[in-house]
């Protein structure tokens, strides 16, 4: 569904160039769902925006849905659904007239657009809010409508950028269900997010973007193997001992954290040698690496400070 | 191409046909300048006056145009119907659509109510006053909205607009007769074409010639809709 060849985007600058995107090579295939994961400001948003047709690129080329991206942008946008960042709904339009614009815009008639919008009203939870002007509806409930939107049209390969920003805990988990239900209907999904928890529960593949760069590939699942092993957290008043018997150990107070493969099989036998050698414990913690030790693993940094940061 | 200038003319109208209070608002200007400043040029100003007023109208509604784009570029919708097939030229035409409508229906309120205080004028003329004005408003709100576009913000645009015009207005002769003031002043006014669109409306009402008028007005046309389409084709908002 995308094939991106050495696409890149450089921008000018009043303190010069800057390399916003540095020539990402990538596949997505049909039906996959592809999260493409990066601090903000890594360049995310502006290879989705290359691929959307919305941004010329500097160099490389991309097919997109059956589309040359260069050569063939209106093919492009006929055949993909966008959501961007900021939404997109019209604040003083009414839900309803808002949805059968878009679907007129991709050239639906009237009849077959009111078809369409009433299948989508019901399949996101919109049912009843057809006649409400988009500026009263809740944040979550405007982010179902940007997503409708993106589908009036039927569009194979559907593209969100950062579907869930700005949304409470409960409207995300409900959003993330609507876009595995996409999934699950054969629809290519792209998205852009820089939130693990979200990479994590949608992406079949995540693609790891870092200064521009693409610097990991793979499911949650591998990413995180690369990882080595799990992290062992012991609590023990004789810490120095338990850290001299493992290599890379980190000794903080009377706690000792260290890495091994399959933790949760190696803790018995773990304990059990500690034991006979008479340390005594009075806690014990097991992690999986998570997204984040894989993104810190990748570059040297934590994504989650980063998310913080910003 | 067509149809797509008939959707994006239709959207942005929507909101006006539901909620008309915004038209009658916008009358509110020019009816102050017809009672207050009109009856200061004595009871046979009218006619010099009011297709003025007409001029007036077409710069400061379509001017201000720009500013019902920016919301929709920083709430994401410019964005989203670029991704649509949409014509690029349709986004720009469709609002410049709209603007021109409501001013050809606010020539005709304020003429109509100008009939009141002594302004003469027969169906054809009006519909040719009005006809030139809607030209200047399309010339107008294509640079608009493409200046709206590119500066993105309130702030920018705002003082982009009473930079430009305010002399624009000043020099056009709108409310008194540039041939009244001094040498050089006149002659800065035959360098602003808006002088010369003023001077063909009121040719339309009165006797004289609308050739330099015309002659501006379809270059202006020509110039703003070449700029602004420009600037819809390029401008990744």
């Amino acid at each position: 569904m995308i094939e991106a060849r050495g696409l890149a985007r450089r921008f000018t600058t009043k303190t010069g160039p800057v390399d916003a995107v540095r020539g990402v090579d990538f596949d997505v295939a049909e039906g996959e769902l592809v999260g493409f994961l990066g601090p903000n400001g890594a360049g995310k948003s502006t290879t989705l925006r290359m691929l959307t047709t919305l941004l010329q690129p500097t160099a490389g080329k991309a097919v997109v849905a059956g589309h040359d991206l260069l050569t063939d942008p209106a093919g492009v946008r006929r055949n993909i659904g966008y959501v961007g960042q900021k939404g997109g709904g019209g604040l003083d339009q009414r839900v309803a007239d808002e949805l059968e614009f878009q679907a007129r815009f991709y050239g639906l008639s009237r009849q077959g657009s009111r078809r369409k919008i009433a299948d989508l009203l019901e399949r996101f939870d919109l049912a009843g809010l057809e006649k409400r002007a988009i500026v009263t509806l809740s944040g979550g409930q405007q982010r179902r409508l940007d997503i409708a939107m993106g589908m009036l049209h039927d569009p194979r390969l559907l593209f969100l950028d950062e579907p869930s920003t700005a949304l409470d805990p409960q409207s995300r988990r409900n959003l993330w269900e609507h876009i595995r239900q996409l999934k699950d209907d054969g629809v290519t999904v792209f998205l852009t997010t820089h939130y693990l928890d979200e990479a994590d529960f949608l992406s079949d593949r995540l693609l790891v973007i870092d200064h521009g760069s693409i610097v990991g590939e793979g499911s949650p699942d591998e990413l995180k193997h690369r990882v080595s092993g799990d992290l062992v957290v012991l609590g023990t008043p004789q810490a120095s001992i338990v850290a001299s018997k493992f290599a890379d150990a980190v000794t903080e107070g009377e706690k000792v954290s260290f890495r091994i493969p399959n933790g949760d099989r190696a803790l018995p036998g773990l304990l059990r040698d500690l034991d006979n050698i008479g340390v005594e414990l009075h806690s014990v913690q097991v992690h999986r690496p998570t997204l984040d030790d894989v993104f810190l693993t990748m570059t040297g940094r934590s994504l989650r400070e980063e998310a913080n940061a910003a | 191409m067509l149809r797509d200038t008939w959707l994006v003319f239709s959207r942005v109208m929507l909101p006006v046909v539901r909620n008309p209070v915004a038209v009658v608002f916008g009358l509110a200007q020019p009816l102050l300048y017809l009672g207050l400043f009109g009856p200061l040029l004595g009871d046979t100003g009218w006619q010099w006056f009011v297709p003025g007023l007409l001029v007036q109208m077409a710069l400061f509604g379509t001017a201000y145009a720009g500013f019902s784009l920016l919301p929709e570029v920083r709430t994401g919708v410019m964005e989203r119907l670029r991704v649509t097939p949409v014509s690029r030229v349709a986004l720009l035409v469709g609002r410049v659509g709209k603007d021109v409508l409501l001013l050809v229906v606010q020539g005709l309120l304020i003429m109509l109510a100008a009939m009141l205080f002594g302004f003469r004028a027969t169906a054809g003329q009006m519909l040719l006053g009005l006809g030139l004005v809607a030209l200047l408003g399309v010339a107008i709100g294509s640079v608009s909205y493409a200046i709206a576009l590119k500066v993105k913000l309130e702030y920018v645009f705002a003082s982009v607009l009473s930079a430009t015009i305010v002399p624009l207005m000043l020099l056009s002769g709108v409310l008194l007769p540039m041939s009244n003031g001094p040498r050089w002043l006149y002659w800065l006014s035959r360098v602003n074409p808006l002088a010369h669109v003023v001077d063909a409306e009121r040719s339309i009402f009165n006797p004289g010639s609308v050739l330099y008028g015309l002659i501006s007005v379809v270059a202006l046309v020509l110039v703003g809709v070449f700029y602004g389409v420009r600037t819809f084709n390029r401008e990744s908002a």
